[in-house]
């Protein structure tokens, strides 16, 4: 998994309440049994025309926002199934970073395991990032996840929550199941213990 | 005397492994089901790591998203689907784990098959790469839907990495009034609490209307606990679990029985326990309910109408409302029991069981002993929710009274739940469907989608439009 530490740049908005997992990925993207080149069903819906050309209208096909690596977006983002293919999809296309009030819970734990940021801010702050997202192309943001901060363009600081582990995880670009696979004799220890407990199972 | 337990705590405290200084837990899991759409990705990053599966005898394996609901002797037509089934036909080869085959009649959609096998048992961790594997908790089995890095991390180690959720209870007391069924008792929950109301939680499904309700029923309500934004939904194990789960092939047998079942027992929230949210409803105040828009939350009775989004007074909602209806091509005020359908969608892992099936298959017979069928212009399929479904349903002589009727009746599947195979709707067509979501682009780009109980499904297809099953009689 690759490092997450600091980030600059232009930030997207799409002021939307419940994304859902179905909008950042449609279904028939899922057909794969790879990682990689997910990025072409990102929002295929809403950023394609019913013909296939691109809906200019949609927020990443406009052309300040064509390298945005940051996505602004309305509450509970992320909401529907567990495809882990609507982060590899945001990653595939280049966004690295979303931040939002709040996500479902399925989608920020996929999120955080493929070493995409995920920042959770108040309404007031999402309402001025919002607005700083919405001033396109000269309105960069940087977000620093060692100091757990977002500074605006005009220089406005964000502090932000995550927990401590996800932090370490992501800084550090750590494989979990490595770190769980250090933990052996205790599952194994467990394992025996439960089995004892529920013979059925 | 320790302090009194949630149902969800006592099953989370028999299953912690460890637990760090800043609350990240590490869980053993019991049952894990894999399938073709979200496991590729982890059978490659074990092979790349040179990992191997932990406990191959604690995972079942099953294709549902991608195969064909019609005749499936020529195989799968469409060649990325195809190539998806057989690599998880070759995973489980390859890492020895059990699977149910798209030509083995216990194959079907896996949170259909996994009860039904017994594989499900209650005080279980289970985890599926799929969202709606909160259905398992209607048997008090820990159930949590994931992606694909935590099924490779199950694969690998058969435990998993969570904090602990909060305690959520949903208490529906009284009794359903007739005609009302466990999926119009979940939208209403779901209308209540919202689509990110029980985000952080697990929630536990308490009450009388709950306890009166069937396995079917049960699965039906925990299954939708993820529209509410909860990840695991929770119903303590009883009588009526104990009666559906005995003799089933995985479950335990004799003596193994006996010593599960008095634990089993055990599995209740004690009296005094504290929940971080608790929220009530009136089995009473219950009627049919049917969505109006995109998200499950947006449900209202059958008997209301389309809302209008300028009595909304919140800027961000009564955006989603207008971009919903704008959709939905629905204008607001509309009757709900006017508004016309072009397809039904019987089938998916919520409602496709068999007591589903007979719901519907008795309105279908209503139908036809008074000489009608399925309305002239509407597509109406119904897909059982596996092999053994299907073939109970076909004993019963159901398929003959949905075929009689005007209905499609077809292989088992995940099918237009979620558009993955060929059944799918196109642009502009609206159904009546008996799955779990609506939002945009679900059941095929611009389809809308209504959801519905079975019962409701049916009625709609023959009358054309959205029907208040009530009428009927």
């Amino acid at each position: 998994m690759e490092k997450f530490e600091k980030l600059t740049s232009v930030a997207a908005p799409l002021p939307i309440a419940n994304v859902d997992t179905d909008m950042i990925i449609p279904a028939r993207y899922l057909k794969t049994i790879k990682r990689t080149g997910l990025g072409e069903g990102l929002f295929a819906n809403m950023r394609f025309n019913e013909d296939g050309s691109d809906n200019e209208e949609f927020v990443l096909n406009q052309p300040a926002y064509k390298d945005a690596e940051v996505l602004v977006a309305g509450n509970n983002f992320g909401c529907g199934s567990s495809r882990e293919h609507a982060p590899w999809a945001l990653m595939d296309y280049g966004i690295k970073c979303v931040v939002s009030t709040d996500f479902a819970d399925i989608f920020y734990n996929n999120s955080f395991k493929n070493g995409m940021l995920l920042i959770k801010v108040g309404p007031e702050e999402l309402d001025m990032l919002m607005d700083d997202a919405g001033r396109g192309a000269n309105a960069t943001v940087t977000v620093d996840l060692e100091a757990q901060e977002i500074t605006g363009p005009d220089g406005g600081v964000i502090k932000f929550e995550i927990d401590a582990f996800r932090k370490h995880c992501l800084l550090n670009g750590l494989d979990d199941i490595g770190l769980t696979m250090e933990k052996e004799d205790k599952i194994a220890s467990f394992e025996e213990s439960h089995r004892a407990a529920q013979p059925w199972l | 005397m320790s302090a009194p337990k949630t149902l969800f705590d006592k099953i989370w405290d028999a299953h912690l492994i460890d637990e760090s200084d800043d609350g990240t837990c590490l869980i053993f899991i019991d049952r894990h089901i894999v399938h073709e759409v979200t496991s590729p990705q982890a059978f490659e990053g074990l092979r790349t790591a040179g990992r191997k599966v932990r406990r191959p005898d604690l995972t079942l394996a099953v294709p549902d998203h991608n195969v064909p609901t019609s005749d499936r002797a020529a195989g799968i037509e469409d060649e990325e689907s195809r190539i998806q089934v057989e690599t998880l036909d070759k995973n489980c080869r390859d890492f020895g784990l059990q699977i149910f085959g798209m030509d083995d009649i216990r194959q079907g959609i896996c949170h259909v098959i996994g009860p039904e096998q017994g594989f499900t048992l209650p005080g279980t961790t289970l985890i599926c790469g799929d969202s709606h594997t909160a259905t398992h908790g209607a048997f008090g089995s820990l159930s949590f839907g994931v992606g694909t890095s935590e099924v490779e991390h199950v694969l690998a180690t058969q435990t998993m990495i969570q904090r602990k959720s909060k305690n959520m209870r949903v208490t529906v007391d009284g009794e359903l009034p007739l005609g009302v069924t466990a999926k119009d008792m979940i939208l209403a929950i779901i209308g209540e609490i919202g689509t990110a109301g029980g985000t952080g939680c697990v929630i536990e499904f308490a009450g009388e209307a709950i306890r009166s309700l069937s396995m079917e029923g049960r699965m039906t309500v925990c299954n939708m606990t993820i529209e509410g934004g909860a990840r695991a939904g929770l119903i303590a194990p009883d009588e009526t679990t104990f009666e559906y789960l005995k003799g089933r092939p995985m479950a335990p047998k004799g003596g193994a029985w006996e010593t599960a079942a008095e634990y089993w027992k055990t599995l209740k929230s004690d009296e005094g326990a504290k929940y971080d949210i608790e929220v009530t409803l009136k089995a009473e105040d219950i009627v049919p309910q049917v969505t109006w828009g995109t998200s499950p939350e947006d449900v209202v009775p059958i008997t209301g109408a389309v809302p209008n989004p300028s009595d909304e007074s919140d800027e961000s909602r009564r955006n989603k409302m207008e971009r919903s209806l704008e959709y939905m091509g629905l204008e607001p005020g509309t009757a709900m029991r006017d508004v016309r359908i072009d397809r039904m969608f019987i089938g998916s892992c919520t409602n496709s069981r068999i007591e589903d099936l007979r719901a519907a298959a008795e309105v279908a017979q209503k139908a036809i002993d008074k000489g009608r069928k399925v309305a002239g212009h509407v597509d109406a399929m119904v897909v059982p929710g596996s092999g053994l479904v299907k073939a109970q349903a076909e004993e019963e002589g159901l398929d003959r009274i949905f075929i009689e009727a005007g209905f499609d009746w077809r292989e088992p599947g995940c099918s237009m739940c979620l558009a993955m195979n060929a059944d799918k709707l196109t642009p502009g067509e609206r159904c009546a469907s008996t799955s779990n979501r609506n939002f945009e682009g679900r059941q095929g780009p611009g389809g809308r989608t209504h959801l519905v109980s079975p019962a409701m499904a049916a009625a709609a297809a023959i009358a054309g439009r959205l029907t208040d099953i009530r009428d009927l009689d």
